[in-house]
C-alpha cells in the first residue's frame, strides 16, 4: 500500500504563501492514499494555469498539456488505457473558459474520470482578469468598470447536461474535499468537483473570509436528497449569502467505456500489433 | 480500335453517382481492364451537377483525360454541361423521351432507360442499373461480370432489389449490345482479375489498421471523413475506439492523450480543421508524443471549396505550429505509395516520437484505381517505445532523458514502475517546468537538430523518370504523380522527364539536385497558384524552377491539357 510518503515529488512548489491549492494538492494525495492507490496507476492530466501545476507536485504519471485541452487528452488516455485513474485539474478559466466546449461534450461522453476545478474566480497567472465564474460588478485591471457578464454556472451545467457526479468543496475543509476526491475517483463516468480555491494574490474579493462566512456543508442537512434532479438543480443555483459545499448530484449512468463495449474488450494499450493481417479486408474490394 | 475510353456519368446529387460508379470500377477491373476513377460533386445533398468520371484501359492509368468517349446522362441539364467535352466521336446516352428533347444530335445514343427501369423494376429507381448494363453492352464487357458486380452490391438489401437490379441491366445491356452505335468502343480485356479496387482514403485507412492504429479522432470534413467512415466499419473487428469529436481542438487533443497513454493514434482533417490543430501540432513536439495527421487538401482560404481539390496547404503543414521541432511531411500521389507511406508514418512518428503528416487532397483522397494487394511484408510495424515485458524493472524514469540521437526511450504509464511526466512548458529530462536556459538549448537541440538529422538519413526517395538526360524535368508532389507521370511518356521523345516527391519533409534537397543536377529546364507542376513547391525547391536547394505550370480552379489536371502545356516549355 502506498503511503503519503510514495506520492511525494521532487519538483519545487511555484505557488504563492497561502495559496489555496495546497489544501487542494494535500487533498488530492490523501484521497489516493485512502484508495490505495499506487502511483504507477495514476494519470494526473492539466493545462494551463496554476492548478494545471498541481501533477507535477506530487507523484503520478502527468501530462500537462495545453490551455483548455486538458479533457480531450484524459478522455483519451483513459480510452486507449483503462488501467490508469485519470484525474484532471484545472481552473475556471482553463475548464470553464478556454476549454468550455470540452467541458460540455465530455459531460456528455462519460469517460470514467474525475475532474477537479480549482475555481477562484479570477485569474491568477495572467494577473488578475475575470474569469468565466467571476461575480458581476468584481473590479479588474480589464473590467475596469466591474464584470458586466453574468457568470458561469458550472455546476448548474453539469447537471443539467446530465453528469452523474456533481460537487463543491472548499480548499480550507482539507479533510471534507479529500471525501469528495475519494467519492468523484469511486464514480463510475465523468465526475465533477468544483472547488472554491481563494487566490491571496489577485481576488481580493473572494477571499478565505468572504468564502467562510458563505460556505455551509450539505452533509449537515438532514433531508438533502442528492438523487433527485431537480433538487440538486435548485441548490446548484444558490449562490451568494449561503454556499452549499459537498455532492449536490449523484445518479448512476453507464460511462463511455460500457456504452462502446470498451469495458468487454481487451485494453487498447495490450493490444499486439506488432503483425496484424488486413489481408481479410481485400475480398470486401474486389 | 481503342485501347482506352473515358466514361463520364453525370446527374444532380442525390441521384446515387457514387453507387454506380463503384460498381463500374469493379465490373470494368474485374473484366480485366485498367481503371482510374474520379469524382466532381457538389457541396450540396441534392440537386445541382455532380459527375464520376472513369478512364479504362487496356495499360495503367493513373490519371483523368479531358475528354469523354461516352457520356451517360442522367438528367438534362448534364448533355448542356459536358457536351462540350465530349470526343469528336464520343456517344451521350441519353433517354430522349425522357428528358423531352426533341433536337438530334449525331452524338446521341438513344437508349430508353427510364423506361427500362420502370419495366425491369416497376420504379425509375433502377434507371442506374440500366445505365451499368448499356454500358457493359457498350464497351463488350459479358453480363456475367455486370450481374456478379450487382450481386455483390445490393447483397444486403434481398433477393427481390437484385432481382430487380440485375433485369433492369440486362434490358440495358441487351439495347446496347444489339446497336452498331457503339460498336467502336468495345475493348480487349486482356488482364488478369483479382486486384483491388482503391481510393487514396481506403489505402490511407488500410495502412493505419495493418501499423496498429488503435484510436482515430476526428471531427467530419471533406475530403477525410472517408478515413473515419472506413475506420468505424472495421473498429470492432480490429479493437479500434473512432471517436467523433466536438471539433478539431479535441480530435488532435485526444489522439495525443490516447498516444501519450501507449496506443498509436491517429487524427484526420482538411486544411480549415486543420488551422484549429495547429496548437495541438506544436503539443506533439514539445511533448515528444507521437501522432499521425491526414490533412486531406482542399480549395481555401476559409471554406473555399468544399469538395473540391488544391495543393495550396504545402507551405501551411510543413511551418504548422508555433515554434521550432521535427516533423515528416509524405505527400503520396498513387494509392499504392498512400498505403505504404501510411505504415512508414506510424513507424516514424513512434521511433521520433513526433507528428508525422500525410499531405494529401481530394482527387488522391477520393479518386480509386486497381492496384495489386499490397505486400504486407512490405509494411512491417516497427516498434520504439519500451516493451511491457522490459517495463517492470523501471523506477526512476526520465521522459526527456538526454541522448546523442536526441531520442529518449518512451515508456508507457502503467506499465514501468516509475511514474510519466510530460509536459508542454519547457521542461527538464524528468519533464518537470524549468526555466533554465542551458535546458532549454539542450531540449530545442534534441526536439530540433537531432532529431531532424536522424529524419533525413531516412527520407523516401524522390521518383524519377525518364530523368537522366531529359532536357526538361517536370516537378512535383503529392497526387499530381500519375499526370506528371502520363505527361512525361507522352513526351518522352522530346526529352521530358519527371521527379515526383512523396515526401516534402525533410526536403529531398541532396536528391532531388542529384536528379536534376544535368536537365536544362525545370518545371514545377502544382495545383496551387503561388507556386509553393517551386519556392521551397529554390530555398532549400538554390535551384530555382524555371517556370511552374499551375492550376488552381479546384480541379485536377488532366492529361492532354498537361501536355499541352509542357508542350509549350519544351
Amino acid at each position: 500500500m502506498a503511503t503519503l510518503a510514495d506520492f511525494k515529488s521532487n519538483d519545487e512548489i511555484a505557488w504563492c504563501p497561502g495559496c489555496g491549492n495546497f489544501g487542494i494538492l494535500n487533498a488530492v494525495k490523501k484521497a489516493l492514499v485512502s484508495l490505495g492507490c499506487e502511483p504507477r496507476e495514476i494519470l494526473l492530466v492539466s493545462g494551463i494555469g496554476q492548478a494545471a501545476k498541481l501533477p507535477h507536485y506530487l507523484a503520478g504519471n502527468c501530462f500537462n498539456g495545453l490551455h483548455g485541452r486538458a479533457l480531450p487528452v484524459a478522455a483519451a488516455a483513459k480510452i486507449a488505457n483503462r488501467s490508469l485513474t485519470v484525474v484532471v485539474t484545472t481552473g475556471d478559466g482553463d475548464c470553464y473558459g478556454e476549454g468550455g466546449n470540452h467541458f460540455l461534450h465530455n459531460i456528455r461522453r462519460n469517460v470514467d474520470m474525475t475532474v477537479i476545478v480549482h475555481d477562484n474566480q479570477i485569474y491568477g497567472l495572467t494577473k488578475g482578469q475575470a474569469s468565466p465564474t467571476t461575480d458581476r460588478g468584481h473590479k479588474t485591471k480589464v473590467q475596469t468598470a466591474g464584470v458586466i457578464l453574468d457568470p458561469f454556472h458550472p455546476l448548474e451545467v453539469a447537471i443539467a447536461l446530465g453528469a452523474g457526479f456533481v460537487a463543491r468543496g472548499y480548499s480550507k475543509e482539507m479533510e471534507h474535499l479529500a471525501g469528495l476526491i475519494i467519492a468523484g475517483i469511486s464514480h463510475r463516468g465523468f465526475s465533477l468537483i468544483d472547488v472554491l480555491q481563494p487566490c491571496v494574490s489577485f481576488n481580493k474579493v473572494n477571499t478565505y473570509e468572504w468564502y467562510n462566512k458563505r460556505v455551509y456543508k450539505l452533509d449537515e442537512e438532514k433531508d438533502y436528497d442528492r438523487t433527485d434532479k431537480a433538487t440538486a438543480l435548485k441548490k446548484a443555483c444558490e449562490w451568494g449569502e449561503r454556499i452549499p459545499l459537498g455532492v449536490l448530484y449523484q445518479a448512476e449512468s453507464q460511462s463511455y467505456e460500457q456504452r462502446s463495449g470498451l469495458d468487454r474488450r481487451p485494453p487498447l494499450v495490450d493490444e499486439p500489433i506488432d503483425d496484424i493481417d488486413i489481408s481479410a479486408l481485400f475480398k470486401d474490394f474486389t | 480500335m481503342k485501347q482506352e475510353l473515358t466514361i463520364k456519368i453525370s446527374g444532380e446529387a442525390g441521384q446515387g453517382m457514387q453507387t454506380i460508379g463503384s460498381a463500374l470500377c469493379l465490373m470494368y477491373k474485374n473484366a480485366g481492364l485498367n481503371i482510374f476513377a474520379d469524382q466532381d460533386y457538389m457541396s450540396r445533398i441534392r440537386g445541382g451537377n455532380n459527375f464520376f468520371r472513369l478512364r479504362i484501359a487496356e495499360y495503367p492509368v493513373y490519371a483523368p483525360r479531358r475528354l469523354s468517349d461516352i457520356l451517360v446522362a442522367l438528367d438534362k441539364p448534364s448533355i448542356g454541361l459536358h457536351r462540350g467535352s465530349l470526343a469528336t466521336d464520343g456517344v451521350i446516352i441519353l433517354d430522349r423521351k425522357k428528358f423531352n428533347i426533341e433536337a438530334a444530335d449525331p452524338a446521341f445514343f438513344d437508349v430508353p432507360l427510364f423506361e427500362l427501369a420502370v419495366k425491369a423494376g416497376a420504379s425509375e429507381l433502377f434507371v442506374n442499373s440500366v445505365a451499368l448494363g448499356a454500358l457493359a453492352g457498350s464497351t463488350g464487357v459479358g453480363f456475367s461480370y455486370v450481374e456478379a458486380v450487382l450481386q455483390s452490391a445490393f447483397r444486403d438489401k434481398g433477393a427481390d432489389i437484385i432481382t430487380k437490379n440485375v433485369a433492369a441491366a440486362q434490358s440495358g445491356f441487351d439495347f446496347a449490345a444489339a446497336s452498331d452505335r457503339t460498336k467502336a468502343f468495345r475493348l480487349k480485356c486482356c488482364q488478369a482479375p483479382g486486384s483491388l479496387v482503391l481510393s487514396g482514403n481506403d489505402a490511407v485507412s488500410l495502412a493505419a489498421i495493418r501499423a496498429g492504429c488503435k484510436f482515430y479522432s476526428a471531427y467530419p470534413m471533406t475530403p477525410s471523413t472517408g478515413i473515419m467512415n472506413f475506420l468505424a466499419r472495421y473498429a470492432a473487428r480490429f479493437n479500434i475506439v473512432v471517436e467523433q469529436a466536438e471539433d478539431e481542438i479535441a480530435a488532435v487533443n485526444m489522439a495525443l492523450g490516447a498516444s501519450f497513454a501507449g496506443v498509436r493514434a491517429m487524427t484526420g482533417t482538411s486544411g480549415g480543421g486543420f488551422a484549429l490543430m495547429q496548437e495541438g501540432v506544436s503539443l506533439s513536439g514539445m511533448t515528444e508524443t507521437p501522432i499521425v495527421i491526414f490533412e486531406g487538401q482542399r480549395p481555401a482560404p476559409a471554406t473555399g471549396f468544399p469538395t473540391r481539390t488544391e495543393q495550396a496547404d504545402l507551405n501551411f503543414v510543413i511551418h504548422a505550429g508555433h515554434g521550432e521541432f521535427a516533423r515528416a511531411v509524405f505527400t503520396p500521389g498513387t494509392i499504392e505509395e498512400a498505403f505504404f507511406l501510411t505504415v512508414k508514418a506510424f513507424n516514424l512518428a513512434e521511433k521520433y516520437q513526433i507528428p508525422v503528416f500525410i499531405l494529401s487532397d481530394q482527387v488522391l483522397a477520393e479518386s480509386s484505381r486497381n492496384i495489386a494487394a499490397p505486400d504486407l511484408a512490405k509494411a512491417a510495424v516497427e516498434r520504439f517505445i519500451i516493451p511491457k515485458k522490459d517495463s517492470a524493472g523501471i523506477k526512476d524514469y526520465k521522459r526527456y532523458a538526454l541522448t546523442a540521437s536526441g531520442i529518449s526511450p518512451r515508456a508507457v504509464p502503467s506499465w514501468i514502475e516509475g511514474v510519466v511526466y510530460a509536459d508542454s512548458d519547457e521542461h527538464t529530462e524528468e519533464g518537470h517546468i524549468t526555466e533554465d536556459a542551458c535546458t532549454r538549448t539542450q531540449m530545442v537541440e534534441k526536439r530540433l537538430h537531432k532529431k531532424m538529422a536522424g529524419l533525413k538519413k531516412e527520407i523516401e526517395a524522390p521518383v524519377a523518370g525518364n530523368a537522366e538526360g531529359a532536357e526538361l524535368l517536370l516537378v512535383g508532389f503529392g497526387s499530381t504523380f500519375g499526370v506528371v507521370r502520363e505527361a512525361a511518356a507522352a513526351l518522352n521523345d522530346k526529352s521530358v522527364g519527371f521527379i515526383h516527391l512523396p515526401q516534402v519533409w525533410p526536403f529531398p534537397a541532396r536528391e532531388i539536385i542529384a536528379l536534376a543536377g544535368k536537365a536544362k529546364k525545370l518545371v514545377t507542376v502544382e495545383n496551387n497558384a503561388s507556386a509553393q513547391l517551386a519556392a521551397l525547391l529554390r530555398r532549400e536547394t538554390g535551384r530555382a524552377a524555371d517556370s511552374s505550370i499551375l492550376k488552381f480552379d479546384g480541379r485536377p489536371f488532366d492529361l492532354d491539357t498537361l501536355v499541352e502545356q509542357v508542350g509549350r516549355e519544351v
